[in-house]
């Protein structure tokens, strides 16, 4: 018999399947009003940021207050090409997989500024320990789709020989650490690699991104205390979508008025930012890679935004949150607003917009029909299969040579 | 040459190390300022400065995720992991991560980390200080897994293990830190200043990662062992006057299977060891292996000789160690199967 009332505490949505969305009690203040404080500051010293919300872009999409970063229009264009990419890229990878052309995927959908924004306003030198849905960093850096697909669809140009699930990607040149799929323990590496740079004194970060589910896990905790005892010059990200797959964000925050919020306890900088904002993410990283280049640590941004989307292709929302929220995060769209940002400017225009999504979805199609001719996941040409032996160890010791004989490869 | 412990042997070889290589770094709970509770790392950070031996906060996931993101950015960090039982809450970090960072990346990325914990029990540390958890690690493909049994060895090893492209998993049996040890609890502590395996170089040297030795040479009987039990195991034939090959077999992934089989299929005979529990340990593989190996050499059922299936107690603790007599109960059946 299930007892009407519970008999300890557990957080639930305001709203459920069959609800009306409703976002009325997340307050939103007005954009501009956030101060920006030096970068130099004491780390304490943000709590207001940790509790409010950095916001650039108004309700009219213009740029307002001290964190505007005043960007070039020509910058500004090329974070919503990124941006548009990424959502043209995984709306077809959906399909794609829809059709079986691949075991799984994660779209990022809704959160594109956060990575790509993120991305850009750190250098191409800076190492990056992602978690599975900031591919938005991939375009940012230039990496070719084609590569990206085969990685997909793990064909024998797969850069990572079949080995991982698709989105998982690592790519070394670009900076991009493998994506572990365990969740979490990118984080006290990521603290330890900003340490190894400091040690070497060569003047690179690292960042790393984590759900807000995920903030939960142990390797959170220690990473931030890593990254206070020894001012590690590294951004910690904190993805707050709303969502941990069926999950809602309160599960995870318990009683923590905000994620920011959480680096106040290890005394660490700490920013809690529009997400959706292409403009508050840049400005926000910026800040925050300033900071750490300059020696004066770690910070701790919490990216509010909303998973437009399902977790991933495994995943089905409709039963755990009621249709058309993302339609009425207060928040807006990422992409839309930068694009309205832009046409504000003068920039940018309609029919520019229309070419350059007709433009990238030709090229995305494009890019999957020479994805294919290196193999598909069903057909191959796979990695040889032999390959499962390699890189297991720098060279195979006699167990995995006598293994490989035995599976007649 | 110059008589040392095993504290002293490992000590040096991360001096030789340090002095070498200014990417060699060490950290861990208390291994900074203070030098270890064993005192391991001790004088490091006096001669090599904050920054390259330093204290690590209690939290084994987050030291394990450090060293790792270190070792991806080229350095070759040395982890004190303080307990072999403390491993645990960093398991995630080594079997997850350390472990598949070369294969999930296809090479791109690697993480040649070298975890020194010190195992093992017999000194009266109770169910949390006297593990030897090495069993987990061999079922986790891609690391190395080694564990000495006196200075010579630990201290080649180590810098072995420093010098290795793979994570390796360094355990050191406390029980023979100070000394060698017989498994007699009730026996005066004996000194390796006294012992052949105490004469180490001041000097750098490395011995080579999987590979075995014979420490006593016999015909009736092969032990393989490693660890502590490699100096239980050699005096447990010669107070019997059994006629035992001893096998220190120093890594077990990837184990020495040539020098087992060479000696397996002289002798005809084979025991196997280990201080951990029975049920699924590394002398488990061990006897697999042989019996793959050399079943038409076998002259008599392999033998196991192990700790109990039970966490190590403290007050009975001889009761659980594998001591002299359970060796020469076991070396008596196989001779009389």
């Amino acid at each position: 018999m299930a007892h009407t009332e519970p008999r300890f505490h557990v957080p639930a949505p305001h709203v459920r399947p069959g609800d009306t969305p409703d976002f009325s009690h997340i307050a939103i203040p007005p954009a501009g009003e956030a101060k920006r404080p030096a970068t130099d500051v004491a780390g304490m010293e943000t709590r207001d940021l940790a509790l409010g919300l950095v916001r650039v872009l108004d309700h009219n999409h213009q740029a307002v207050g001290e964190w505007d970063p005043k960007l070039d229009p020509d910058v500004l264009r090329e974070g919503l090409r990124h941006m548009v990419l990424t959502r043209v890229f995984d709306d077809r990878m959906l399909k794609l997989q829809r059709q079986g052309k691949m075991s799984f995927y994660m779209k990022s959908t809704g959160e594109e500024a956060v990575s790509v924004a993120g991305a850009m306003a750190m250098q191409n030198s800076d190492m990056v320990f992602p978690s599975y849905r900031q591919q938005g960093i991939l375009f940012a850096r230039g990496r070719d789709i084609v590569d990206m697909m085969c990685h997909c669809i793990s064909n024998s140009r797969d850069n990572l020989k079949g080995r991982q699930l698709p989105v998982h990607y690592a790519w070394a040149e670009g900076k991009f650490f493998s994506i572990s799929g365990n969740l979490a323990t990118q984080l006290p590496q990521a603290v330890g690699y900003a340490m190894a740079c400091e040690y070497r004194g060569d003047g690179e970060i690292a960042a790393t991104w984590i759900g807000d589910g995920s903030t939960a896990e142990g390797d959170f905790h220690g990473a931030l205390v890593l990254a206070s005892t020894y001012r590690a010059p590294v951004i910690v990200n904190v993805v707050n979508n709303q969502w941990a797959i069926s999950t809602f964000q309160g599960i995870a925050a318990g009683e923590a008025p905000t994620f920011a919020y959480k680096g106040m306890g290890y005394g660490l900088a700490s920013l809690r930012i529009d997400g959706n904002d292409f403009l508050a993410v840049y400005a926000a990283t910026q800040w925050a890679a300033e900071r750490a280049r300059a020696g004066h640590g770690a910070t701790v941004i919490e990216h509010f935004t909303y998973r437009a989307d399902a977790h991933s292709t495994s995943d089905d929302p409709s039963g755990y949150r009621p249709k058309g929220e993302n339609e009425i995060w207060p928040l807006g769209d990422p992409v839309e607003r930068l694009k309205q940002h832009l046409i504000g400017l003068g920039e940018w225009d309609e029919e520019r917009h229309a070419a350059l999504e007709k433009d990238l979805n030709e090229m995305v199609i494009a890019s999957y029909k020479e994805a294919e001719t290196h193999g598909t996941l069903h057909d191959g040409p796979l990695s040889p299969v032999e390959s499962i032996f390699e890189d297991v160890y720098a060279e195979p010791d006699w167990r995995l040579r006598r293994q490989r004989q035995d599976l007649g490869v | 040459m110059a008589k040392m412990n095993m504290i002293q042997a490992l000590n040096s070889g991360l001096d030789n190390m340090m002095e070498r290589d200014p990417d060699v770094i060490s950290f861990g709970e208390d291994a900074g300022y203070f030098g270890g509770v064993f005192r391991v790392t001790a004088n490091l950070q006096t001669k090599y400065g904050l920054d390259r031996s330093f204290d690590a906060p209690i939290n084994e996931a987050a030291i394990m995720g450090m060293a790792i993101g270190m070792a991806a950015k080229g350095l070759k960090p040395v982890a004190e992991i303080q307990f072999a039982d403390y491993i645990f809450p960093g398991l995630d970090q080594i079997v997850s991560e350390m472990s598949r960072l070369r294969y999930r990346s296809a090479g791109q990325f690697t993480a040649p980390v070298v975890v020194r914990s010190p195992c093992g029990g017999g000194i009266r540390g109770g169910q949390t200080h006297s593990m030897s958890p090495e069993a987990f690690f061999t079922q986790v493909p891609g690391v190395q897994v080694v564990m000495p049994s006196n200075p010579y060895d630990a201290k080649g090893l180590l810098i072995a293990a420093i010098e290795s492209p793979d994570p390796v998993i360094f355990f050191e049996p406390k029980r023979l830190y100070n000394g060698p040890f017989e498994g007699h609890s009730g026996g005066a502590l004996s000194s390796w200043g006294k012992h052949p395996k105490g004469e180490v170089p001041e000097d750098y040297y490395s011995l080579p990662i999987g590979k075995a030795e014979v420490v006593r040479e016999g015909s009736a009987i092969t032990i393989v062992t490693y660890g502590t039990l490699v100096l239980v195991a050699q005096a447990a034939a010669e107070k019997a006057g059994i006629d035992a090959e001893v096998i220190d077999l120093k890594t077990l992934v990837p184990y020495d299977l040539e020098t087992i089989a060479r000696s397996v299929n002289k002798t005809g005979r084979c025991i196997v060891a280990q201080e951990a529990p029975r049920t699924s340990g590394f002398a488990a593989e061990l006897a697999a292996q042989v019996q793959e190996e050399c079943f038409y050499a076998l002259e008599a059922p392999i033998q196991r000789v192990t700790g109990w299936d039970t966490p190590y107690p403290h007050a009975h603790e001889w009761a659980y160690f594998p001591g002299p007599d359970r060796f020469i109960n076991a070396m008596n059946a196989v001779l009389e199967a």
